[in-house]
């Protein structure tokens, strides 16, 4: 077994670094730097925007280049949160709590160059993970029959949309309503279209990159404009030596680092708990087990280092569950399940075995990708502080035309434009309806393949309903799903929960039940 | 019962009912939940037309006539805890003294200048934003296909242009420049390099370029 996957992650290396694949990885993780540098664009609307720009080349480029730009944005994250104290990437908005503090003490640049190893640190965890984790797993989910594959959707479904930010039940609601979006077009079985009230141009359905865009494109940017925090460029004269930790820095660092993997690598393995929460638990843990707590949030480099480390660990490891199950955990991850599905490639068990090019390039391309971001971070440091220092007024209007020229080149149809603005309203809508519109892009991408597993499921069990609480792994699907929700329902009536980190850091505690039961 | 004699808006002395209801006008979740049932409104009433078939055999109408159901308990669901001031309103009025006293403190707490603010619309409403914004697509659809001039180039320019408007610390002469800045890069990136099949300027039926 252990032989096998690395016998195929040889061959992965031999993908990842052939010259054009490898040009698209360093593409992917130089864009997905820059946008993580940027304050207020993220990974979500850049990948979404790139989408289109990729149909044009062969899907193992196509893909490493967009996963290249979800994990190199996370390096960029930690640069805006650290030196500038705004926590507009979620998965580092807590490095902000101590980075901050060190800048404001002239370690910024130690925090930032502790913060790339540890980052590498935790993606090679994530990335080890994945390498034998997913063959056990896809081994074990051949064996899926409709009803299996359904009920995990369900369990991947809400998990990721009460686990996610905000109300569990609003999330709920999110995915429901991603799913009757991916429902619109024509149905897959009998032709029949649904929901496209005579409007041809919506026959093939909502398109993925204007939905993606106009959720978190137009609407990210309504959301922010002429609300930014005025950008204080006092602290941004870091140069490469000042990145370099004193011995203590790297003493105090390495338990930390350890673990903040493992926080990170086991909320990867929960579908619907990514980096966000797990960054979170990490802060919460490490408060916990230091023996000077009250000293957090002055300035301490245990605050910096573990929750980095477990949203490198925790994104890299997000890909198990999407490219051995099919099954997404986050909005990202949605969308390179999509773009895959745009590439004509099935997601789920058997695109291991079927693909094997754009399995093991792409876990050799995480580690091909994570070594070019700390090439790219430590000697350009001074290259991407710069960037922090361009003012919103010049990225959002540059950003809409990129949204409008993306969705357009996505089918040459001006109609996909109007469906952004379309969207783009109601999302907006929705956000200060306090809905948070990630699980609407987990549900639209689920959707189909949900409907038609369920038709399948009932068809073989003669539309007995039963066919979920009968079949045992299926039941056990179920059962952690009803225990989820079990959990989440009893910590809302728990009283008193306030605001704070360890509130945030909720949801981390709520999953360990479901875990043990499984 | 009630003291309607009394001035509106001076709390304490205002219909507890009225008071109830405007306090869950101001509450976030009901809109929220309202939008919720209203979309599966439109499923679960759409759904059925599409034929609902048999469990076995599922037509196209099921699965969406079953979602809609779905997100109407949801919508109620969220709904639900902005009924409880208009509850209490009710309370207030056939003569609950403690029910009426909530009404009333919510309604001090919600005009309160420190209150906290749960509005739909942000501290700050920025509608010439907004609608630069939105504007900016739609003038990339008018430029880019709809005009006797028309294209990649026009259409970039525009939209870059009416977007930048929207800030709120926006010049003419930087938009313009911005405009123009993104208008060369994006027709060297897109057309010559990626080459998408839009032509970058189209007078009447003349291609320029």
């Amino acid at each position: 077994m252990i032989t096998t996957a690395l016998t195929d992650l040889w061959h992965g290396f031999g993908v990842a670094l052939e010259p054009h694949n490898f040009m698209w990885c360093f593409l992917g993780v130089l864009i997905g730097n820059m946008v993580g540098v940027l304050p207020g664009m993220g990974p979500l609307a850049t990948i979404s925007i790139l989408l289109p720009l990729t149909f044009g080349i062969k899907p193992v480029g196509a893909i490493l280049m967009l996963a290249g730009v979800m994990y190199g944005a996370q390096y960029g994250g930690a640069i805006c949160s650290i030196l500038l104290n705004l926590p507009c990437h979620p998965p580092h908005a807590v490095t902000c709590l101590d980075g901050y503090p060190m800048t404001k003490q002239g370690r910024g640049g130690v925090a930032l160059g502790v913060t790339v190893f540890a980052s590498f640190v935790g993606a090679s965890w994530g990335i080890t993970e994945m390498i034998f984790l997913s063959p056990v797993l896809v081994k074990a989910a051949l064996q899926f029959g409709p009803a299996e594959i359904c009920s995990l959707m369900l369990l991947g479904l809400l998990a990721g949309s009460t686990l996610a930010r905000g109300s569990p039940i609003k999330g709920v609601a999110m995915t429901v309503l991603g799913l009757m979006l991916g429902i619109v077009g024509s149905d897959i079985e009998t032709g029949a279209e649904r929901f496209t009230f005579g409007i041809t141009e919506l026959d093939d359905g909502v398109e993925l990159v204007a939905l993606a865009l106009g959720l978190f494109g137009v609407a990210e940017f309504m959301n922010s404009v002429n609300q930014q925090a005025e950008i204080n460029t006092k602290y941004t004269n870091v140069r490469m030596r000042d990145m370099r930790p004193t011995r203590e820095d790297v003493r105090r660092s390495i338990f930390p680092m350890i673990r903040g993997t493992i926080i990170g690598s086991l909320c990867a393995l929960i579908p619907g708990t990514g980096p966000t929460i797990a960054s979170f638990v990490a802060y919460a843990t490490e408060k916990k087990v230091s023996k000077t707590p009250e000293l957090f949030g002055t300035g301490m480099i245990e605050g910096v280092v573990c929750p980095e480390t477990s949203t490198h660990s925790s994104v890299q490891g997000d890909f198990i569950p999407t490219m051995s199950l099919g099954i997404p955990g986050d909005a990202v991850m949605a969308l390179l399940l999509g773009a895959l599905m745009i590439q004509g490639i099935v997601p789920g068990p058997q695109l291991i075995s079927q693909h094997p090019d754009i399995f093991w390039g792409l876990v050799a391309s995480f580690w091909v990708g994570n070594i070019l971001l700390v090439l790219l971070n430590i000697p350009m440091i001074g290259l991407w502080v710069k960037l922090l220092t361009i003012p919103y007024k010049f990225l959002f209007p540059s950003a809409m035309f990129f949204v409008c020229i993306g969705v357009y080149a996505a089918n040459n149809d001006m109609f996909q434009v109007g469906e952004v603005l379309v969207i783009g309203i109601l999302g907006y809508a929705l956000l200060r309806l306090g809905f948070h519109p990630a699980p609407i892009l987990l549900g639209f991408v689920l959707g189909p393949r949900f409907e038609e597993n369920f038709r399948r499921a009932m068809l073989i069990s003669r539309g007995d309903i039963m066919v979920f609480i009968e079949r045992p792994i299926a039941t056990i699907f179920i059962s952690v799903t009803v225990l989820l929700i079990a959990a989440q329902i009893y910590f809302r009536l728990t009283p008193g929960k306030k605001k704070s980190i360890a509130a945030l850091a909720d949801p981390g505690a709520m999953v360990e039940q479901p875990l043990a039961a499984e | 019962m009630s003291s309607s004699d009394a001035p509106p808006h001076s709390p304490g002395h205002t219909d507890p009912l009225l008071l109830g209801l405007l306090e869950m006008l101001r509450k976030r979740d009901f809109y929220a939940g309202l939008l919720m049932i209203a979309f599966g409104l439109l499923m679960a009433i759409h759904g059925p037309t599409y034929s609902l078939g048999t469990l076995m055999h599922m037509g196209p109408g099921f699965l969406p006539t079953a979602l809609g159901v779905i997100l109407i308990a949801l919508g109620v669901a969220i709904a639900l805890p902005a009924f409880l001031p208009l509850l209490m309103g009710a309370l207030g009025e056939i003569g609950i003294a403690g029910a009426r006293r909530y009404v009333e403190r919510a309604e001090a707490e919600a005009t309160a200048p420190t209150g906290e603010h749960e509005g739909i619309l942000p501290e700050h409403p920025q509608w010439f934003a907004w609608i630069c914004i939105l504007a900016s697509p739609l003038g990339f659809i008018i430029f880019g296909q709809y005009l006797p001039i028309s294209g990649l180039a026009p259409a970039t320019f525009v939209c870059v242009f009416v977007a930048s408007l929207g800030d709120r610390t926006a010049t003419w002469l930087g938009s313009l420049l911005l405009s123009a800045l993104i208008t060369v890069f994006g027709v060297a990136l897109f057309h010559f390099v990626l080459q998408i099949p839009m032509p970058v300027l189209k007078i009447f039926e003349w291609s320029v370029l």
